[in-house]
């Protein structure tokens, strides 16, 4: 550093994280916990007023409290309403990283067409929008496919895991590609020069080291999706923000009921987030410190 | 031409495939204007979102502690709430305040649909920019600015000519990467029906029933619109870029 700097760090940081985002395909969920505690107050703030312009016998927390169960857990025996929205999120998840760490190591083969092939499929659904690849599955997927004379339903839950798993599955393949090419090359040198095989140098050396690399975004594209997740509501899928709105029609459309019932949507997605939000904050401290 | 459209009308009666805006006039104008409504929102939004990123950065700099509260709420209220939830917000709770007029029997808004839409993107990316472009000007030293003044450069002279080169040059590969983003979130203007590209091929698969057809057309064009996007932005990135600065 010279004494006159030609640009000062915040400089730096603007790049960073301008080359971050773009490796990893989105920007950081940066909850805070006061962003909650706003929440919570601008629910009592909305119920006060609901209560003041209701003139219905049932003051709107009770209503809200009555149909809580109904939002957060669905119909008694099902899994449906918020429960919907974490099982979606939860499988999806696990989907897009099984195939898309195979897609991000088919991205740094040795041949090129597989390595050309996987490049397409990647940058095809990380650039597509999600409501895009949403309505594609959900569909042209049949809502029932025939093996010889067995016949498997698939509910609609089902294709949206599917459809929300498309794109998490290409942004997880950039991030292991991104974490395979950022070690340097000095590690795949002297693997050689020890005479491992290409397999074992990126099972028993690379990998390994990326993992560390990988965790903090890999658990930030895990709040993304679970933010995405009401998307599907607009095909109908039983999930939280469906059950709200039904909820309010069940409840003869009061339109005072509105915000106080989407604002606790906001409360419980927060309430859920934010745990990881911080725990991904947390590691990547941890990790960044390392190598 | 007419060959060409005559292609498709072939191509539905021997295998089925119907891409219905090939051969019939009425359609094909609906999926262009969709085109061009997505495009036009995409670029409004674009221009609006760097205003008020530019405005947004000056006010978070003033004096006034009132106005840069104000600014740091805006900031975290926008982008830690799903866009979907500002779209609708503004629509219909914001829009039901605004004035109405009679168009021939119901009430309609000034502000259309397509207004609404590009109001609400463009606050949710200028949120972002605001954030950008404060970083970008905090990142040019005070001396280099006192050396623009020693020259002779009044304030604003040494703002425009100095400070403003180099704060978007820095803040160019993170502002790429918002109106990236951006471009891909106009498709949730569908939730407030503005006959975009999403809304119209909606439209259209359910009137001609040809959903594949329709999603293989909306998937090239949206991946084609980022990847023209992508690479202007890129090449300008090169060209911007400060020799000897980052990488």
């Amino acid at each position: 550093m010279s004494d006159l700097p030609v640009l000062l760090p915040s400089a730096a940081n603007l790049l960073n994280d301008a080359g971050r985002q773009r490796r990893e395909g989105a920007f950081r969920v940066d909850l805070k916990l006061w962003h909650g505690v706003v929440l919570v107050a601008a629910l009592a703030v909305v119920l006060g007023v609901a209560e003041a312009a209701g003139n219905a016998k049932e003051s709107p927390w009770a209503v809200l409290v009555n149909w809580m169960p109904f939002i957060l857990w669905g119909q008694e025996g099902h899994w449906q309403g918020f429960s919907l929205n974490i099982i979606i999120s939860f499988f999806a998840m696990l989907i897009g990283t099984v195939v898309g760490a195979a897609l991000g190591l088919m991205q740094v083969s040795l041949l090129l067409p597989v390595r050309t092939g996987s490049w397409i499929v990647t940058q095809f659904f990380r650039n597509s929008p999600w409501l895009v690849l949403l309505f594609t599955i959900m569909l042209m997927l049949p809502f029932e496919i025939q093996i010889g004379d067995t016949i498997i339903p698939i509910p609609d839950w089902v294709k949206a895991v599917i459809g929300f798993s498309l794109p998490v599955m290409a942004n997880i393949s950039e991030v292991v590609r991104g974490a395979v090419i950022s070690l340097p090359s000095g590690q795949w040198e002297s693997a050689e020069s020890l005479a491992f095989t290409r397999f074992q140098t990126m099972w028993m050396i690379i990998l390994p080291q990326c993992v560390k690399r990988m965790i903090p975004p890999w658990m930030n594209w895990y709040a993304i999706l679970a933010m995405a997740t009401p998307l599907c509501s607009i095909m109908g899928v039983e999930e939280s923000v469906t059950f709200t709105q039904q909820a309010m029609s069940a409840e003869g459309g009061r339109p005072e009921l509105l915000a106080p019932f989407y604002v606790f949507l906001l409360v419980i997605f927060f309430i859920y987030i934010y745990p990881i939000a911080r725990w991904t904050v947390r590691l990547e401290r941890k990790y960044s410190v390392k190598i | 031409m007419e060959a060409f459209y005559e292609w498709f009308q072939q191509l539905y009666d021997s295998t089925g495939w119907n891409f219905v805006f090939m051969y019939d006039e009425y359609e094909r104008d609906r999926l262009l204007e969709a085109m061009w409504v997505t495009i036009k929102l995409s670029l409004s939004c674009l221009v609006f979102s760097l205003v008020v990123g530019v405005i947004g950065a000056w006010a978070q700099g003033a004096k006034s502690a009132i106005l840069r509260n104000f600014i740091y709420w805006y900031i975290q209220a926008f982008r830690n709430t799903p866009p979907l939830v500002q779209i609708l917000f503004f629509y219909f709770v914001i829009g039901n305040l605004f004035p109405t007029y009679d168009a021939g029997g119901y009430q309609e808004q000034y502000i259309g649909a397509f207004g609404w839409a590009v109001v609400s993107l463009s606050f949710f990316a200028g949120a972002f920019n605001v954030e950008i472009f404060r970083a970008g000007v905090e990142a040019v030293p005070t001396a280099t600015v006192e050396a623009a003044q020693s020259l002779g450069y009044s304030r604003l002279k040494a703002y425009l000519y100095i400070v403003l080169p180099l704060a978007f040059r820095v803040s160019l590969p993170a502002l790429n990467n918002n109106l990236v983003n951006l471009v891909k979130t106009t498709t949730l203007a569908y939730i407030i029906a503005v006959p975009e590209m999403m809304y119209t091929a909606n439209q259209m698969w359910s009137d001609n029933v040809n959903v594949s057809e329709m999603m293989i057309v909306l998937f090239f064009f949206y991946v084609g619109l980022v990847a023209i996007l992508v690479y202007f932005m890129h090449r300008w990135e090169r060209s911007m870029r400060i020799p000897g600065y980052g990488a």
